[in-house]
C-alpha cells in the first residue's frame, strides 16, 4: 500500500502506512525512520516511528509539504532494514505482590502462573514505539495463548518498574503512573535515566527477552544502582 | 555571578526555555515554555539570549530578593509588582527590564498567567537533555521552591521596556486531520462554545460543550504520534487539546491540530473560559506564521530605554494601566 502523508498541523505530519498492529507495518515504519535517519533532509527537525506511521516534525518554510510528501513517497520504497537494534536480556521478578494480576492472566489462559512465566521468558519482544510515558516502549509478540485484555478500570496509580501485559503486547512503566494493563512482575533495572547519554533503555527497533529472577536477587539488582 | 533568592516560589511557577526536541520518539514530550513569544520578549528585556531559561508563572509569582547584584529582569506577562530598596517602596509595571541591586526585593503579583520573569543572560541551570525545561512526571529540570538560590549573569546596559504583546483573541485555528471525521461532526465542532475544565494542565486543556457524535470508525485510533495543538477527540465526545507537556502519542481520533501561530494563544485560555475553534488551510497557516514574525519583529522595534518614559506621566493620564492589565 502507498504511504500517505498526513497534516498533524502545519508543521507537523504523519507518514502512515496503515491502521494495525502488525509488525509487518511496524517494519515498514522502522525501515523509514532508518531511512531519514541516513540521510536527514533539510528542514525536517524530528521524527518519531508508531505502530504503523512515523511522524515527522518539520519547518514548513524550509521544507513545504508537497516537498516532503514526495520524499516520504520516495523513502517508503526502502526495503526493510535487518533489525539493527539493541537486545536486550531483562530481569524480571514474578513474586505476588509484583504481580497482582498473574494469576488471573495465567487461569484466563488455562495454565498455571508458572507455566504461563516459563512460556512467556521464551519469547522475542519488538519494541514497534516509544510513547504515553517518557521511556515507555510498546513490545510485540505476545501470542493468544498468554493474552488478556486490559483492565476495565485502569489503577490509579502503577508502581515503577512493572512488567505488564495487554492485547498482544507487553511493556513496562519507567515511571509509576496510572496505567491499565496487567502486572505480571517488576524489573530490577532502571528503564529511565535522564542523567544518561541515551535516557531510556530501550529504542524503538531494538528487542527484549525477560528472564524470571526470585526476591533476593531483584533486591541485589535494585541496590546496585540504588545504593 | 549574580543571585537571587526565592523568599516565596509562587503556584505553578517552573523554570522553562524554548523546549525539548529531539527525544520523542522515545517518548519525552517537547515541554518547554507555554507561550513562545512572551517568553521570549521576556529574554529580550532582560538581556538573555532568546532561547535562554526563565520562569513561568501559570498560577501566581514569585517573591524575589538579589542575593548578589545587578540582576536585570525581564517582566514580561500581566505582572504588577513592589520593589523594595533602601526600606522604600515603589510600584512596578510589567512588559519592562528591571534591575535588581544587591539587597533589592522584588514582591509580584499576576493578574493573569501566564506570566514569565526572565534574568540577565538567563538562568544559569544544568541542561537534562539539552534543555533546561522541567517536566516534572519525569523528573526533569525541576519547579521553584522557596529558598532556591537562582543564578544569572551581572546585568548591563540599561532597562528597556516596550508595549505588551497582545495575545490576540477570535477563535484557534486549526488544520483539520490527520483523522476523518464525517463533515456534520466537523460542523459541530466548528459551531461549538468549549469551555475549559479545571483539570487541565501543561499537558492538555479539557474542553467541556455539545457532546461530538462519535465517528463511524470509533473514537480510538491505532496509537500514533501527536504534537502540542492536537485536538484529540476520546469516546466522551469532549476534546481534549494538548500543550507543552502533552505525551508523544496517543490513541484518541484527532479532528484537527492547532496551527503554530496559534499555539501561543493556548497558554492564555484558563479554566472557566470559553474557547472556539476555526479551520484554515496550509495557505492560510504560512499567512498566519508570516503575521506573527512581524508581529515579533516590530515589538522588538518599539524596545525603548525606560529612563525615557515619564512614567508618573503615564500613570496620571491612566495609559499605562489601561494598556496593560486589560484582558
Amino acid at each position: 500500500m502507498e504511504p500517505r502523508l498526513l497534516p498533524l498541523g502545519d508543521a507537523a505530519a504523519i507518514v502512515r502506512f496503515g491502521a494495525a498492529i502488525d509488525p509487518a507495518l511496524n517494519a515498514r515504519a522502522q525501515a523509514f525512520c532508518a531511512a531519514l535517519a541516513a540521510a536527514p533532509p533539510r528542514g525536517l527537525h524530528e521524527w518519531a516511528p508508531a505502530f504503523a506511521s512515523v511522524t515527522l516534525w518539520y519547518d514548513p518554510d524550509a521544507l513545504p509539504f508537497a516537498e516532503l510528501e514526495s520524499l516520504c513517497r520516495r523513502l517508503a520504497l526502502a526495503p526493510p532494514a535487518p533489525c539493527s537494534g539493541e537486545i536486550h536480556d531483562l530481569p524480571f521478578c514474578a513474586e505476588a505482590d509484583f504481580a497482582p494480576d498473574l494469576a488471573d492472566v495465567a487461569q484466563a489462559n488455562g495454565l498455571s502462573p508458572a507455566d504461563w512465566l516459563q512460556a512467556f521468558a521464551k519469547i522475542t519482544f519488538d519494541v514497534a514505539m516509544l510513547g504515553f510515558l517518557p521511556g515507555f516502549a510498546y513490545l510485540g509478540g505476545l501470542p493468544k495463548f498468554l493474552d488478556a485484555p486490559r483492565l476495565a478500570t485502569p489503577r490509579k496509580n502503577v508502581p515503577e518498574r512493572s512488567v505488564a501485559i495487554a492485547d498482544g503486547m507487553c511493556a513496562a512503566y519507567p515511571q509509576s503512573s496510572p496505567g491499565g494493563w496487567r502486572l505480571i512482575g517488576r524489573t530490577p533495572t532502571k528503564l529511565f535515566d535522564a542523567q544518561a547519554e541515551k535516557p531510556t533503555l530501550f529504542a524503538p527497533g531494538d528487542r527484549v527477552r525477560w528472564r524470571l529472577i526470585g526476591r533476593d536477587e531483584f533486591f541485589a539488582q535494585e541496590r546496585t544502582w540504588r545504593g | 555571578m549574580a543571585r537571587l533568592i526565592v523568599e516565596h516560589p509562587g503556584l505553578g511557577v517552573s523554570i522553562q526555555d524554548r523546549g525539548r526536541f529531539g527525544f520523542r520518539r522515545l517518548g519525552i514530550p517537547v515541554s518547554g515554555a507555554l507561550d513562545q513569544g512572551f517568553f521570549a520578549a521576556a529574554n529580550v528585556l532582560a538581556g538573555a539570549p532568546d532561547d535562554a531559561a526563565a520562569l513561568e508563572c501559570l498560577l501566581s509569582a514569585p517573591i524575589l530578593r538579589a542575593d548578589a547584584g545587578p540582576v536585570r529582569l525581564g517582566l514580561a506577562g500581566a505582572f504588577s509588582g513592589v520593589l523594595t530598596r533602601a526600606g522604600r517602596d515603589e510600584s512596578i509595571v510589567s512588559w519592562r527590564g528591571l534591575t535588581l541591586q544587591t539587597g533589592d526585593r522584588l514582591a509580584l503579583k499576576l493578574t493573569r498567567p501566564p506570566g514569565y520573569i526572565a534574568c540577565s543572560g538567563g538562568l544559569d541551570v544544568p541542561p537534562v537533555l539539552n534543555s533546561r525545561s522541567a517536566y516534572a512526571r519525569a523528573g526533569l529540570g525541576r519547579a521553584l521552591g522557596p529558598d532556591d538560590v537562582l543564578c544569572c549573569a551581572d546585568a548591563q546596559g540599561e532597562d528597556r521596556c516596550a508595549p505588551p504583546l497582545a495575545p490576540g483573541d477570535g477563535p484557534l485555528r486549526f488544520l483539520p486531520g490527520p483523522d476523518p471525521f464525517p463533515p456534520q461532526t466537523l460542523a459541530a465542532f466548528i459551531a461549538a462554545r468549549w469551555t475549559v475544565r479545571p483539570e487541565s494542565d501543561r499537558m492538555g486543556l479539557r474542553l467541556a460543550g455539545p457532546r461530538l457524535a462519535d465517528r463511524p470508525e470509533g473514537a480510538n485510533i491505532v496509537s500514533e504520534g501527536v504534537t502540542p495543538g492536537a485536538i484529540q477527540i476520546p469516546g466522551d465526545g469532549q476534546p481534549i487539546l494538548l500543550r507543552a507537556d502533552g505525551q508523544t502519542s496517543g490513541g484518541y481520533a484527532r479532528i484537527g491540530c492547532v496551527i503554530t501561530a496559534d499555539l501561543d494563544r493556548m497558554a492564555h485560555v484558563l479554566p472557566g473560559d470559553a474557547v472556539a475553534f476555526a479551520p484554515v488551510d496550509a495557505a492560510q497557516a504560512a499567512q498566519a506564521r508570516r503575521e506573527r514574525c512581524e508581529r515579533v519583529a516590530a515589538w522588538r522595534q518599539s524596545l525603548a530605554p525606560v529612563a525615557g518614559l515619564d512614567e508618573e506621566k503615564l500613570w496620571s493620564e491612566n495609559l499605562i494601566t489601561g494598556a496593560i492589565f486589560a484582558d
